[in-house]
């Protein structure tokens, strides 16, 4: 009918798609690389202070994380509202931490530039920094990162 | 023998795409891009047995005593004080300038790049927190203390240099920190205020 009408053969060719997985596969090692997975739950709740003269942290995989804090509110019914310390999954007591120190160094290829990075409640008393301070002394592990935000 | 050859067919990989995209949004989710950041400070090493009881003797005018108590109120060479003027009057006691009697000695030292030199390289800023102290005020005191060290690093940097200290290259930056070497020293803590 019409003269416009195009039936002859001229279709849209079908894009080729099977470099596709791989161009996915690519940008997933990518994040694979550059990102580091959440290690452990979090069993207690902290706010980190803020702070301005903030360095980053580096060599990630030189660094041990305690964290400080009342426990969450499903384990509040279990383990109070008190002031806890988390060494990886559980719940500790300060004169553990020389044993994990001691731990986490043997896992580690730079052993010197180990930095213990100190997530703690801003509401914390001092006593319980203080403890830890004293462990991470003893157990030659110098170098600390208290974490915080950054504040304007 | 004579058997026909069998071709194998070829597997729908047209699902990869799907399976990849999968795996890629999990770890997206599952980890974390955030740089951690915080205020970096170093322990001193453990004392040793011998050491203990040795106290070492520093002058009175080389010292900076930053006492905070349980309710997290600031005392400053045993006067209250208020932490906003903690920056400045920290830059003024590690700087001592007008080369007062009331503020750290200055010694005269040779310095690599910058030459002689008169420093308070005996000053020391002592924090000392009482145990029942909140965790955030002691941490605001370190990052005040931290900023008045950066502050006047910068500002030397910028006098000799002409630039931040952050800028400068590696001797430079160990000149200005042999010129403002931070010493801020954590004393074991005491109970002020009455016990809790």
């Amino acid at each position: 009918m019409s003269r416009f009408s195009k039936n002859g053969g001229r279709e849209m060719p079908e894009m080729n798609t099977s470099s596709l997985p791989d161009l996915i596969f690519t940008i997933l090692f990518f994040f694979m690389i550059v990102t580091s997975m959440r290690e452990v739950t979090l069993k207690v709740k902290f706010t980190v202070p803020a702070g301005t003269e903030l360095e980053k942290l580096e060599k990630k995989s030189a660094v041990s994380f305690i964290y400080v804090g009342p426990p969450t509110d499903q384990l509040r019914a279990t383990m109070g509202s008190g002031t806890r310390i988390q060494l990886n999954d559980r719940f500790a007591e300060p004169k553990e931490v020389m044993d994990f120190i001691a731990e986490e160094r043997t896992t580690m290829t730079d052993q010197a530039a180990q930095t213990v990075s100190l997530k703690i409640d801003e509401k914390t008393q001092m006593g319980y920094v203080i403890d830890i301070k004293e462990v991470l002394r003893k157990s030659w592990a110098l170098k600390i990162n208290y974490s915080a935000t950054r504040r304007n | 023998m004579a058997k026909k050859k069998r071709g194998v067919p070829g597997i729908n990989a047209s699902s990869t795409a799907d399976i990849s995209f999968i795996l890629l949004i999990f770890f997206l989710v599952t980890t974390s891009m955030d740089t951690d950041m915080g205020l970096a400070r170093r322990l001193p090493p453990p004392p040793e047995k011998e050491q203990e009881d040795a106290e070492i003797d520093v002058k009175e005018r080389n010292v900076l005593n930053v006492m905070i108590n349980s309710r997290g109120d600031l005392m400053v060479n045993r006067e209250p004080f208020d932490i906003a003027q903690l920056r400045t009057r920290a830059k003024e006691f590690i700087d001592n300038r007008e080369n007062r009697s009331n503020l750290p000695e200055k010694h005269m030292k040779y310095i690599e790049m910058l030459g002689n030199c008169a420093i308070t390289d005996k000053h020391v800023i002592s924090v000392q927190s009482d145990r029942g102290t909140p965790y955030n005020v002691y941490f605001q005191v370190q990052n005040e203390l931290v900023a008045a060290y950066n502050e006047l690093r910068d500002e030397l940097g910028k006098a000799k240099f002409g630039r931040p200290y952050a800028a400068l290259n590696d001797e430079q930056q160990v000149a200005i920190r042999t010129y403002y070497p931070q010493k801020i020293s954590e004393a074991e803590p005491k109970t002020y205020g009455g016990k809790k």
